[in-house]
């Protein structure tokens, strides 16, 4: 690990200067020097790994008294971004009205690793792509531009079938950004001006000609907090990986169902391990929306979800394995008793 | 260097603590840095990053004051610092779960949390689990059970399996499997760390309930 020095924000105020101190404003900001450090869990990782070489580390943690409740009053949710995953997981009124969201923090990684990771870290996770961990490959798109993409015609089993493009398929690793996405979340990002609130379906950004640049946040801005308007208590996580836990997705479904005498009124699907980014799928949920639900419905608005998959040599299986992990999660959403 | 004058694991002069104090003496000229914990976010970055910073780590319910560089785990504060080589180094990325500590009471991967930012929380290894000469429920456990082969990773599956116990998650051998998931065993001893944890819980929620 290269050496950095290692400061304590002791207020938003001072984390959000301290972060924003020497960073110009063009620099991707997953490669600038100094980089907030919450749960650690991704970010040491990748210094040990020298992928990630910041200068400085700007210790949020003290911030979580302020930035970590779980506030599920008045109809609607708010997650504090310092927020752990395994106490938002374990919530009571979050498994009651919003089990996609229990669930896709609960089976992501290990207890050890959700009692550390903070959920704005966690939807910051980077991906799990062999070529951009192992600086022994020197084509990455997304560890140093302009170098090309080993993945392309590599080992790309695990690799993504939507939002790629010729410069990376990476696939984005999370789990609860799906949920996010799904239930059309806003983030909240706190910067040197203030607060600024938008929809979480424009943080991520598809790699397309800079897959070095992940997200829209700038030097200095953080994740302080999520909305989620509205319940959800009718919504599943359906997660299928190569062993039964501690696994991230070869495909998986984040939904969401308003079921009344049988007829979907409002769908929501989102996908992950299958896309570079977390996946809303818009077509799956325009078929689903006013019809009644059987299983010749759900199948079609599987299929639908992957109609625009590319896949590369050795990932055709995610796009079969996923339309079946959509149709199972609307299933048994739509058996769900609420 | 540290005060750990109750802890019987470093008083002893073994090999071991013998290398940790001839490292000390061979570090013991190099002047340190002002001390970057605390200090408010906005103070520039120090011009020499590497160099060592005093922290304070409370291990074990004993005050630990080291002396490390600013990159060092709290893995690796434990074991090669304080002499605490009960928590194990497997895979040092959070994958494998032999490095497992509790902070605060919750287990948390040691090999993936910078020292400097365990400051001021009450770290427990598996030194910490026995009381008074006697081992804690889970460690006899482990023993009567049969569960474990080489051992290595056993440190790690102990202390993550009493935090199984404590967060309400050992009441199945599903939930068991699920929630111990965390902690690789390459000898696969599975079935029988899953028996151990069942043969501790009562054990330890009752006491747990009698706080």
């Amino acid at each position: 690990m290269r050496p950095f020095a290692y400061q304590r924000a002791t207020d938003p105020s001072s984390a959000v200067q301290a972060l924003a101190a020497a960073a110009p404003a063009n620099d991707p900001l997953t490669v600038a020097a100094i980089q907030p450090l919450a749960g650690g869990t991704t970010l040491v990782d990748l210094m040990k790994l020298d992928v990630m070489r910041p200068s400085t580390l700007v210790d949020i943690n003290p911030l979580a008294g302020m930035w970590s409740a779980i506030d599920a009053g008045g109809g609607n949710l708010r997650l504090g971004a310092l927020a752990r995953m395994s106490d938002v997981a374990a919530n009571p009124d979050v498994q009651r009205n919003y089990p996609v969201v229990a669930d896709s923090l609960k089976l992501a990684a290990s207890p050890q690793l959700r009692n550390m990771a903070t959920l704005g870290g966690n939807v910051l996770q980077r991906t799990r792509c062999t070529y951009f961990r192992d600086v022994s490959f020197s084509n990455c798109n997304k560890r140093i531009p302009g170098s090309g993409c080993a993945a392309l015609d590599g080992a790309n089993r695990s690799h993504a079938v939507l939002g790629t493009s010729e410069q990376c398929i990476a696939t984005y690793p999370g789990d609860f950004a799906q949920a996010l996405i799904a239930l059309d979340a806003a983030v909240e990002i706190t910067g040197k001006s203030g607060v600024r609130s938008l929809p979480f379906d424009q943080l991520h950004k598809q790699p397309g000609n800079s897959p070095q640049i992940e997200t829209i946040l700038a030097p200095g801005e953080l994740i302080s907090a999520f909305r989620i308007p509205g319940q959800w208590p009718r919504s599943v996580y359906l997660k299928a990986r190569d062993r039964q836990s501690y696994e991230f997705a070869l495909a998986s479904a984040a939904v969401a169902l308003d079921v009344q005498d049988g007829i979907v009124r409002d769908a929501r699907v989102a996908l992950g391990g299958v896309a570079t980014v977390p996946w809303r799928a818009r077509e799956a949920e325009a078929l689903l929306k006013g019809r009644k639900f059987d299983e010749n419905l759900a199948s079609r608005a599987a299929e639908a979800a992957f109609a625009g998959g590319k896949p590369r040599r050795h990932n055709a299986f995610k796009i079969a394995l996923g339309q079946r992990v959509v149709a199972r999660a609307l299933h048994q959403a739509a058996a769900m008793e609420v | 260097m540290t005060d750990n004058t109750d802890s019987p694991t470093t008083s002893e002069f073994d090999r071991r603590s013998f290398i940790l104090m001839a490292g000390a003496a061979g570090t013991a000229m190099v002047p340190l840095t002002a001390r970057a914990a605390g200090t408010p976010a906005e103070a520039a970055a120090a011009p020499d990053a590497s160099a060592p910073v005093n922290v304070t780590l409370r291990v074990n319910g004993a005050s630990q004051s080291i002396s490390i560089d600013p990159r060092t785990t709290l893995l690796d504060a434990l074991r090669e610092h304080i002499g605490l080589t009960g928590s194990k180094k497997g895979c040092d990325h959070g994958q494998c779960g032999a490095c497992t500590v509790l902070i605060d009471g919750r287990r948390v991967v040691s090999c993936l949390t910078l020292a400097l930012a365990a400051e001021g929380q009450q770290i427990l290894t598996i030194e910490g689990l026995a009381k008074n000469g006697k081992l804690h429920p889970m460690q006899q456990a482990f023993i009567d059970q049969d569960a474990f082969q080489c051992g290595y990773c056993t440190p790690g599956q102990i202390v993550s399996a009493v935090a199984c116990v404590t967060e309400g998650h050992a009441n199945s051998d599903d939930n068991i499997r699920e929630y111990m998931s965390g902690n690789i065993c390459r000898c696969a001893a599975y079935p029988n760390i899953v028996a151990a944890v069942k043969q501790a819980a009562p054990a330890i929620l009752s006491d747990q309930q009698k706080g």
